[in-house]
């Protein structure tokens, strides 16, 4: 049964430097790296490769020593150059110089009507294998998911509502096939149902709006109407014990590729976009793609901070850092490290608040677009204001109260009061809105941990 | 400007880890984040562009709305000075006996309790939290005008210290702090506080057939002598300085006899409006206590048992200090319901509460102050069953 879910509470961040819709030519990166701090949950990274080894693509480079069998591969084909430690010798990034045309592991290759015969057994075994079954997202914890557990359903979000986000039918024009043959293969994991979410604030997708065999639900509203939290929450809502799969299209569309075509296939197309990018544009490139090359040349100003990712949940990257995995989006934004005379006090136009206290004059112009800097614009305070989360979280959760029996470490409170149901992309807007300068999903992967672990 | 911040970061090493008079890092930090929004990002995960709001802002704005009152009380405290005295006053000699009057008491209550906020900042290692700026102005808004400024400093001491301080400080007092203050002098202090305080005389003597009995002490004092309607008693008390002393319409506007900053619904009103549409105040607890006191006023009227009873229920909008406490202490987020649902209980009750105690209480003739107090104190436990109707929700879907 589709559902059409409209949500009134949220908030739209309009920030300056758009992607412009089109694919920049740009010479690919030399290097590209696999991050094992990209995928929540990995414990016990295990290295397969060593330095100075080839690579293909679908080459696996690590696994988790707790979950074995799913094989982290390496998105080009190359040689691995460098591995990079940090304390305790903790593995931070494998590093492969690519060579100039990409070689791929050969994996079988099934045709549209072989894939309805692939055995429940056959489909897990190549996706572990492959290096897809990271793409595989478990709800509750936002994790990289159990092959041995059964999901009661799989949720797939079509569309991204964060700030400056890519348009994912641009990103995935012409994979409709790829897609429809994805959800195929993820069919056969659970005895659920698939469901996709589509945007219902923008015109039907042609790429995900047709896609068989699932159920369509269309999502309205502000951000975060393009979580996938969100469309569980309307959908098939998440308690104790409850476990449901998360992919991201190109996920889905990875793991059709891989049935059809028998290879682990990286290539994605990635949006650079931020008020400091000169071009804010689309680019075509592999997972884990240095983005040196992107950025060079391409910014108004050097004092910038390199986000891999959206400015709500991405991850702070240096010049030369890479791509994670799951993120389609580079953004640069200046640094926020200035001092600001009475900037407490004074009427500002340039800065964006949900709030309307004095001097704050952005509600009136909704539609402006912003340049805003990393500056927390105030110091941290115990909560004082209530009922702000509450506004921006279209959950019948209530993130105050939670986030509160988090920092209690009230384990029951924590189960109660939704901890299941969300991960810190769902709460990402109370720490954009927090008058007190709480470090929100820094708590919430805290209190997850807690629960995860307990 | 770079100069100042020149001078600033010169002095900022001798207040950091290591420094010589690191003990003053949080006394040093104050005052530069005053002068100066800091220069902190945001961490390497998580969001990485923060709101413009911060708390300074936030309580900014809500002193911004007392003004109103506080201007209005500067000048009704003169007005009703020479009133009483039956002599005429220009403008400015009204504003400047006020101001003789108000601004001590502000000075003192700003000093007492930021000398305080300071002293444990500095114990207690934690940033000099806004939250007083706020208390500071409300405590004098809610004083009458006679109050000794030593009463000031220790009801000021006694409120911080005890109201909020031994709960950890701004955000994690239990009571409105600066209606702590107010119920430390009425039980401390009955005399400074009660009876013919409320209008500054300054040693001259008051016109014949003047009373000093604010609007609430009129109705008790009919109601408990059985000496006709309210209303008319009221009609009667004062007609000595203006016709329509006690009206309906002059006890909206404000120019009686009461705390400073209380008097004036109007102002009140003017107040509230800020505090709403910038949305730092909760709508919701604001409306719901004026709701409470009328549907309460209108069930005495029904009742009509005694005189009070029958006080028209609009009467009690503007009587007392009703309408302040509504827009001002319910409203602190701190020690209201802090879930949406639980802000209309609270709010509602504060308004019951209130003309239950004005009219059945004979030893507190104002209610709104006891009433929010009350409700304080009972703020968690309303929000305790809010939460958990959310929680039963959440258990319920997963049975279907």
């Amino acid at each position: 049964m589709s559902i059409n879910i409209k949500i009134k509470k949220g908030f739209d961040i309009n920030l300056k430097g758009k992607a412009e819709k089109k694919i920049a030519e740009s010479p690919q990166p030399e290097t590209f790296a696999i991050k094992p701090t990209d995928f929540p949950g990995i414990t016990r990274p295990k290295l397969l490769v060593n330095e100075g080894d080839t690579v293909k693509a679908g080459t696996p480079v690590m696994f988790d020593k707790m979950m074995g069998g799913i094989m982290y591969c390496s998105p080009v084909s190359g040689e691995v150059v460098e591995i990079k430690r940090g304390a305790k010798r903790k593995i931070l990034e494998v590093k492969i110089l690519a060579d100039k045309k990409v070689e791929y592991e050969e994996f079988k290759k099934y045709s549209v009507s072989d894939i309805a015969n692939v055995s429940q057994e056959e489909a897990i075994e190549t996706l572990k294998k492959s290096g897809v079954w990271p793409n595989i997202i478990q709800r509750p914890f936002g994790i990289v998911a159990n092959p041995e557990d059964i999901p009661r359903s799989i949720f797939i979000s079509t569309f991204d509502s964060h700030p400056l986000a890519p348009d994912y039918d641009f990103l995935f024009k012409d994979q409709e096939a790829n897609f429809q043959a994805g959800v195929d293969i993820l069919k056969k994991l659970t005895p659920g149902k698939i469901h996709v979410g589509l945007n219902g604030n923008a015109e039907v997708s042609k790429v995900f709006a047709h896609t068989k065999e699932v159920e369509i639900h269309k999502v309205t509203g502000k951000h975060p109407a393009g979580n996938v939290g969100t469309l569980i929450h309307y959908v098939d809502p998440i308690n104790k014990g409850d476990m449901v799969w998360t992919l991201n299209p190109f996920g889905v569309i990875q793991i059709g590729k891989l049935f059809l075509e028998g290879k682990y296939d990286c290539e994605k197309i990635i949006a650079l976009a931020g008020s400091e990018v000169r071009h804010p544009q689309y680019y075509k490139t592999y997972t884990g793609s240095c983005i040196n090359k992107f950025v060079e040349n391409n910014l108004t100003d050097e004092h910038t901070r390199y986000i891999s990712g959206n400015v709500l949940t991405g991850e702070k990257i240096s010049k030369d850092g890479y791509l994670g995995f799951y993120d389609h989006l580079i953004t640069v934004i200046p640094e926020g490290d200035k001092f600001e005379m009475f900037g407490w006090l004074l009427p500002t136009f340039k800065k964006l608040s949900f709030h309307r206290a004095l001097g704050l004059t952005s509600f009136l112009t909704p539609k402006k677009e912003y340049k805003l800097s990393t500056n927390t614009n105030g110091e941290k305070r115990a909560f004082v204001q209530t009922g702000m989360f509450e506004r921006v979280t279209p959950l019948h959760v209530l993130p105050t109260y939670l986030i509160k029996a988090i920092l209690a470490e009230d384990f029951d409170e924590m189960e109660e009061l939704g901890i299941y149901e969300v991960i810190e992309e769902d709460l990402a807007l109370c720490e954009f809105i927090d008058v007190s300068k709480h470090d929100v999903q820094k708590i919430l992967r805290e209190g997850i941990d807690l629960i995860k672990n307990s | 400007m770079e100069a100042i911040r020149k001078i600033i970061d010169k002095y900022k090493p001798n207040f950091e880890k290591g420094g010589k008079y690191e003990r003053f890092y949080y006394v040093f930090e104050a005052f530069d984040t005053f002068l100066y929004a800091p220069d902190l990002t945001t961490p390497v995960k998580g969001a990485h562009i923060r709101d413009a709001i911060d708390m300074k802002r936030m309580m900014n704005t809500v002193i911004v709305s007392m003004l109103p009152c506080l201007l209005f009380g500067i000048y009704n405290v003169g007005y009703q000075h020479f009133l009483a005295l039956g002599q005429d006053a220009t403008f400015m000699e009204i504003v400047g006996v006020g101001l003789l009057k108000v601004l001590p008491i502000v000075v003192v209550s700003y000093a007492t309790g930021l000398a305080i906020e300071f002293t444990f900042s500095t114990i207690r290692r934690h940033p000099v939290n806004e939250g007083f700026l706020v208390t500071g102005m409300l405590i004098p808004l809610v004083v009458p005008p006679t109050i000794p400024l030593w009463q000031v400093a220790l009801a000021t001491a006694f409120a911080v210290i005890i109201g909020k301080e031994v709960f950890g400080g701004t955000g994690m007092n239990i009571l409105n702090v600066a209606l702590t203050a107010r119920a430390f002098l009425y039980f401390a202090y009955p005399q400074q506080i009660s009876g013919e305080v409320w209008t500054y005389l300054g040693g001259g003597t008051p016109v014949d057939g003047y009373s000093g009995a604010t609007p609430l002490a009129v109705a008790y004092e009919t109601s408990s002598n059985n000496a006709g309607a309210v209303v008319d008693a009221l009609a009667h008390t004062n007609t000595v300085l203006s016709a329509d002393f006690y009206s309906f319409t002059n006890m909206f506007l404000g120019f009686i006899p009461g705390s400073i900053g209380e008097t004036s619904t109007l102002m009140v009103i003017l107040g509230a409006l800020l505090l709403i549409g910038t949305g730092v105040g909760s709508w919701k607890v604001i409306v719901s206590v004026f709701m409470g006191a009328f549907a309460m006023g209108l069930l005495f009227n029904a009742i009509s048992a005694n005189a009070y009873m029958e006080l028209p229920a609009h009467y009690h909008l503007v009587i007392g200090g009703l309408a302040f406490g509504a827009v001002f202490m319910a409203s602190d987020p701190v020690t209201a319901a802090q879930t949406e649902r639980g802000k209309w209980i609270y709010g509602f009750l504060i308004g019951v509460l209130t003309v239950i105690i004005r009219v059945f209480n004979p030893a507190y003739p104002e209610g709104i102050m006891l009433a929010i107090l009350l409700m304080n104190v009972f703020a968690p436990l309303i929000d305790f069953y809010v939460v958990k109707g959310n929680k039963l929700k959440r258990l319920k879907r997963a049975t279907v």
